[in-house]
């Protein structure tokens, strides 16, 4: 959708001629439609922006938001709705700042009064409507990167693997574990085992919330990976609705060694290792 | 042809695998593998992995084999120092080296082969009545 070279050359003049009042009053409209959210001053120079890339693309060509001369425009667009969109503004909110443009072009179009305004007006509007996709689109994708993000900097956060005795490490499971997670969780544990050289290896599944027949599948594939390099792995930490939901589903831990606690299954570990703990004398103070 | 050299330390074998097994190296290292054992009398069999990168069905068998072998020569078999990445490509393949123990590294092997020892010796001094009135 593009304008001709005498809609764009209206159009340029339209924004240039009264370029103050034309701004003040987007300004206003967008600052209303905001709540007070941002200052007004940065919203002056986000609006000075966009007028001033709208009028170098049309003084450099017809007017077209995807041709080379819009490029300036574009950018500013995007740079506009990735603002929003990391500052936490809705959809709404961020076209609204493209699309109130329109409210000042029907004022400017209303006051010049001359043969085919209202056509121009059409084609104008058209234009913004453009712009405020463009902006739409920019905004999304700005979230879906975010999240992308969030979603990455979670795989790394939750999947910690601790040592907890000479010989012997635990990963603490916290949260759904999904068969991207358990592939993270599964490479990390097998390399710190070679890493530490630790034969024995706690699963603790207190925070997992719910074990389902493809959760249980991601342990017991740990677990004999585990095994195929030399060591042992011990589950614990299995909640007593997970305990009644593992038998009604039919999983088969074979001869896989579970524990109720982390601590029982570091006991058992320790008593494996023949590690004797012994309770001292409490100290008496005089 | 490439073989694969067979070490001996202490009362153990120690066979580092370092190049890509084809048939006829998998073989012959069987073949050299029974021989040391009935020539040395050893007792625990260590195959190192560390350096392969991929360890499919055909190497899988070819431990296996191995393993059967050295049992029947009355060698413990113990593989050591599988890889991560091999572990996990086994697992989602669904091979799972049934009868072949595995440790860590080669330390923890010949500890592993150690302890097995010690195990068996002490069965045996418990079947043998003479030897148990002998040691009070």
């Amino acid at each position: 959708m593009a304008l001709s070279t005498e809609e764009t050359g209206r159009l340029v003049a339209l924004l240039g001629a009264q370029a103050d009042r034309v701004t003040s009053r987007w300004t206003e409209i967008v600052t209303s439609s905001l709540r007070g959210r941002l200052s007004q001053a940065e919203l002056r120079r986000q609006v000075q922006d966009l007028h001033s890339a709208i009028i170098t693309t049309g003084e450099q060509g017809d007017f077209d938001l995807s041709a080379d001369n819009a490029a300036e425009l574009r950018a500013a667009l995007s740079e506009l709705s990735r603002g929003r969109a990391r500052q936490g503004f809705s959809a709404t909110e961020t076209s609204i700042s493209v699309f109130a443009l329109k409210d000042v072009l029907a004022e400017l179009v209303q006051e010049s009064d001359g043969k085919g305004a209202l056509h121009d007006y059409v084609a104008f509007a058209k234009l913004v409507d453009e712009m405020g996709l463009f902006t739409f689109d920019s905004f999304v994708r700005t979230r879906e990167s975010l999240i992308a993000d969030q979603a990455e900097q979670l795989l790394e956060l939750s999947t910690p693997v601790v040592k907890l005795w000479e010989g012997v490490v635990a990963v603490p499971l916290v949260g759904t574990l999904d068969s991207a997670r358990a592939q993270v969780v599964m490479e990390r544990l097998l390399q710190t085992l070679v890493d530490t050289s630790s034969p024995y290896a706690i699963i603790d599944i207190t925070g997992v919330p719910a074990v389902d027949t493809q959760v249980a599948q991601h342990i017991l594939k740990t677990v004999v990976a585990a095994r195929l390099m030399g060591a042992d792995c011990i589950i614990s930490g299995i909640r007593p609705q997970i305990a009644q939901t593992i038998v009604a589903l039919g999983i088969e831990f074979g001869d896989i060694a579970t524990k109720a606690s982390l601590a029982d299954a570091l006991r058992h570990v320790l008593r494996l290792t023949g590690v004797e703990t012994a309770r001292r004398q409490p100290r008496r103070d005089a | 042809m490439e073989r694969v050299p067979i070490l001996k330390i202490g009362d153990i074998l120690l066979v580092s695998i370092q190049l890509d097994m084809s048939d006829q190296t998998a073989v012959q290292l069987q073949e050299d593998l029974a021989e040391r054992i009935v020539a040395t009398g050893c007792h625990g069999v260590i195959i190192d992995i560390t350096a392969l990168d991929i360890v499919d069905s055909f190497v899988g068998r070819m431990l296996s084999t191995i393993a059967s072998i050295s049992r029947v020569l009355d060698a413990e078999t113990v593989v050591a120092g599988m890889r991560p990445a091999v572990a996990i490509t086994l697992v989602e393949l669904g091979l799972s080296l049934n009868g072949i123990r595995t440790a860590l590294n080669v330390e923890r092997g010949m500890e592993l082969i150690a302890a097995a020892r010690a195990d068996e010796l002490d069965h045996q001094l418990d079947d043998d009545p003479d030897v148990e009135t002998a040691t009070p």
